[in-house]
């Protein structure tokens, strides 16, 4: 199967390139782009995709999506969250372990990698449970589930508060140089929060989540990974002071890697409004301080990576008062153009800011992805970045419609999708 | 990019006009004064042999309390039925609430019955929002909405009661110092009061408590803040006591109810520091010897019985002013 994308504009962030180039796959692989490579042939492509007026990247890696399955599929399917992938442009992602049952075991690993194992299906790539049931007390079989296809582990937002655990977690994870990625929120400072503590919960009378939770736990976090020499990635940065100490860590010697949420990247705690269920997320967002710092830090490289934390939640989840509703929102299909958002409004070029959705995750998930180089996998977003992505309840294919970004429109439409070659997503059929 | 807020203000309709009463904030001076002008001749109703008014003739008020409250429950039944309305009283965490339905699903089924007003008391913030966004969403704004006290949120029929005595006693809002003495942090009446005090004109509102019981950032709301009691009562022209709850014990907010009187318990001889005229207010339920010495609670300065027969006067101009006739 050879396949020819023609007359786009192509991003490679991973080999800083951005030029009108043609690309050409073949067998699932890419194997040049601008002039057809030798050996293409007389005949030609057996597909043609017109990219025209279209930016050709990498397919996106989203180092958060919970897909739900198993456990959770009145709230989504691997069938309803993979087409919602393909249509987001997301062909690699890692999904959290907190799935019930919980990504302790090999089998349940295998199962899912099974399950999701479609050629239109972007690749998933597991995180295994830190400890069993998340629950901070016993270690998981780390190599058994890295053999099952982990490729890091966590304990997605549910800490680890025995302290001795988590040294010792970390420790057997660096035995085996496994990554460890950890959200940095101190359950006890955190405790019955629902907002970020702060004016606007003080006015609405919200209980709240103090950015003390954040560096506390992540000063924690940092202290170890030092005495353990773990390979640590930290999930969903919130605030300005937490952006800091990794940048201070850093400084210091300590190789530690950080994402953030597109929520966090457009919202602050005026976006909760009046109570409005979809804003309540986990991180909190926080004050537009925080807010900016978040920004200017995914710009300069302090963040790596951007991902979706997609979290599909139904309506009941939602329907509820503020402190009572479920955490969480679909994200899947915003990536793209959330990112793209933040491009125009920081002036960034394309090229830079797409490096923190494609090989910049790529690099954090030890995958091969986010990247056009001939013999990478065939894993392409063709989109339209000036066609605007209306955010509805009908055009979102995720099954969780639980968005603070319900009703606006956003630059930014994916065309075609490729997933080692297979058309996955085609958005120019109806 | 500014923030994407896009709900706008719920509890006015498309003319401004009061659609629910879910919070003070946000409200015009002149619908306050309006609110508290409409409850002056009310007040004159109790006084009557037949108390009642034709205002709320054959118009159901449905108490939705998903949280225990005697007392408020009390006087807004008493309000709605001084209006001829019919009232109907629900204590939902002791019916569906523990079935498992949800709050809008019991809103959908009162709603069904025919009703005008949902007076609603629950214990999470916003959760009068919710309804009222709900049946808005729905095609069923000629629905009301009042506010009867939401988790730490609001309780404007409160506030507006509390206004309503403080110019009952003390002419000109905008001569006044006040100070709010307690729990702020879990106080639903205090974010209430500040919102309609500093929307009256009053200069300057103080809030004085320990810490561990003002909600962070509380200065930006616009109030000066004490922790030392003392201090902050110095000169005051009105003094609002908070209630304080025996749970606040635990959690380490508080080591005990005797060391909090000590130092932020309201008596004779720490009301003396306030000018001579200064009035007491107090929500109740009181715990006397907890936040209020007998002394004070029983003594001339203080109005809290006042602010009770005040706070039908107040529903019942609420509850005309949303629904009448």
């Amino acid at each position: 199967m050879k396949i020819h994308i023609r007359n786009g504009r192509l991003i490679d962030p991973a080999s800083n390139t951005d030029k009108a180039l043609d690309l050409f796959i073949a067998d699932g692989r890419i194997v040049g782009a601008g002039n057809a490579p030798a050996g293409w042939g007389e005949d030609g492509a057996n597909s043609v995709l017109d990219a025209t007026d279209c930016i050709v990247c990498p397919g996106l890696v989203d180092l958060a999506a919970r897909l739900r399955e198993p456990g959770f599929e009145y709230k989504a399917t691997l069938e309803s969250e993979m087409a919602a992938a393909a249509a987001g442009g997301v062909t690699s992602l890692a999904c959290p372990p907190d799935t019930d049952p919980v990504l302790d075991e090999p089998g349940l690993v295998e199962m899912l990698s099974h399950r999701a194992r479609l050629p239109e299906f972007a690749h998933v790539h597991p995180v295994g449970a830190l400890t069993m049931q998340l629950e901070g007390k016993d270690l998981t079989e780390m190599a058994e589930l890295a053999e099952a296809g982990c490729i890091a582990f966590g304990q997605a937002n549910i800490a680890v508060v025995d302290t001795q655990v988590l040294l010792r977690a970390m420790m057997y994870a660096a035995t085996f140089d496994f990554p460890v990625w950890l959200q940095a929120q101190d359950p006890f400072l955190a405790r019955k929060g629902v907002a970020h503590d702060g004016e606007v919960a003080a006015r609405l009378g919200l209980a709240g989540i103090p950015v003390a939770a954040e560096t506390i736990a992540l000063a924690t976090i940092l202290h170890l990974a030092r005495e353990t020499g773990a390979r640590v990635h930290v999930t969903r940065i919130s605030s300005a002071a937490g952006v800091e100490m990794i940048v201070a860590a850093r400084a210091a010697g300590i190789a530690v890697t950080c994402d953030m949420a597109i929520h966090h990247l457009h919202l602050c705690e005026m976006d909760v409004g009046f109570f409005d269920a979809h804003a309540r997320l986990d991180p909190p967002l926080r004050s537009q301080r925080d807010r900016d710092a978040l920004r200017a830090g995914l710009a300069s490289g302090a963040i790596n990576a951007l991902c979706s934390d997609h979290t599909p939640v139904d309506d009941d989840g939602k329907q509820t008062p503020f402190d009572e509703a479920e955490v969480g929102a679909t994200g899947l299909e915003l990536l793209l153009p959330l990112t793209l958002k933040w491009a125009q409004e920081m002036k960034l070029p394309l090229v830079e800011a797409l490096a923190r959705v494609t090989c910049d995750p790529a690099r954090i998930l030890g995958v091969k992805a986010g990247s056009l180089a001939p013999g990478a996998p065939a894993d392409i977003c063709v989109f339209d970045p000036v066609a605007e992505f209306k955010v509805s309840r009908e055009n979102l294919r995720s099954q969780g419609k639980n968005t603070p970004f319900l009703g606006f429109e956003f630059p930014g439409r994916v065309r075609y999708t490729l997933i080692e070659g297979h058309l996955a997503f085609d958005g120019t059929l109806g | 990019m500014s923030t994407f807020g896009r709900q706008s203000n719920p509890q006015l309709n498309s003319h401004g006009e009061l659609q629910h009463l879910l919070t003070i904030e946000g409200l015009p001076r002149d619908v306050l004064t309006r609110i508290l002008d409409t409850a002056a001749p009310f007040s004159e109703v109790a006084e009557r042999e037949v108390k009642k008014v034709p205002l709320l003739r054959g118009k159901s008020v449905f108490n939705l309390f998903f949280e225990n409250s005697t007392r408020t429950r009390t006087t807004f039944e008493i309000a709605a039925k001084r209006l001829s309305a019919d009232v109907i009283n629900l204590n939902i965490n002791t019916s569906s609430a523990s079935k498992g339905e949800t709050l809008l699903d019991t809103a959908d089924n009162l709603a069904a019955m025919q009703a005008d007003m949902f007076v609603v008391r629950h214990a999470s913030s916003g959760a009068p929002y919710l309804i009222a966004q709900h049946l808005a969403a729905t095609g069923r704004d000629h629905i009301h909405v009042v506010n009867a006290g939401d988790g730490r949120h609001a309780h404007p029929t409160q506030g507006l009661l509390d206004m309503y005595t403080i110019r009952h006693y003390k002419a000109d809002f905008t001569r006044l110092t006040v100070a709010i003495v307690g729990d702020l942090l879990h106080s639903r009446v205090a974010r209430s009061q500040i919102h309609g005090l500093l929307t009256l004109g009053v200069p300057e509102v103080r809030v004085i408590g320990p810490k561990t019981l003002l909600p962070t950032g509380v200065e930006r709301l616009g109030v000066r803040v004490f922790n030392d009691m003392r201090e902050g009562l110095r000169g005051v022209d009105v003094i609002m006591m908070l209630r304080l709850q025996n749970e606040r014990m635990q959690g380490a907010l508080l080591p005990s109810t005797q060391e909090y009187f000590k130092s932020w318990g309201l008596t004779p001889e720490k009301l003396a520091l306030a000018k001579p005229d200064a009035i007491v207010l107090h929500p109740g339920p009181m715990n006397r010897g907890v936040e209020i010495d007998s002394a004070v609670a029983d003594g001339g300065q203080a109005v809290i019985l006042p602010q009770v027969t005040f706070g039908i006067a107040v529903r019942m101009a609420v509850m005309a002013m949303l629904a009448g006739n």
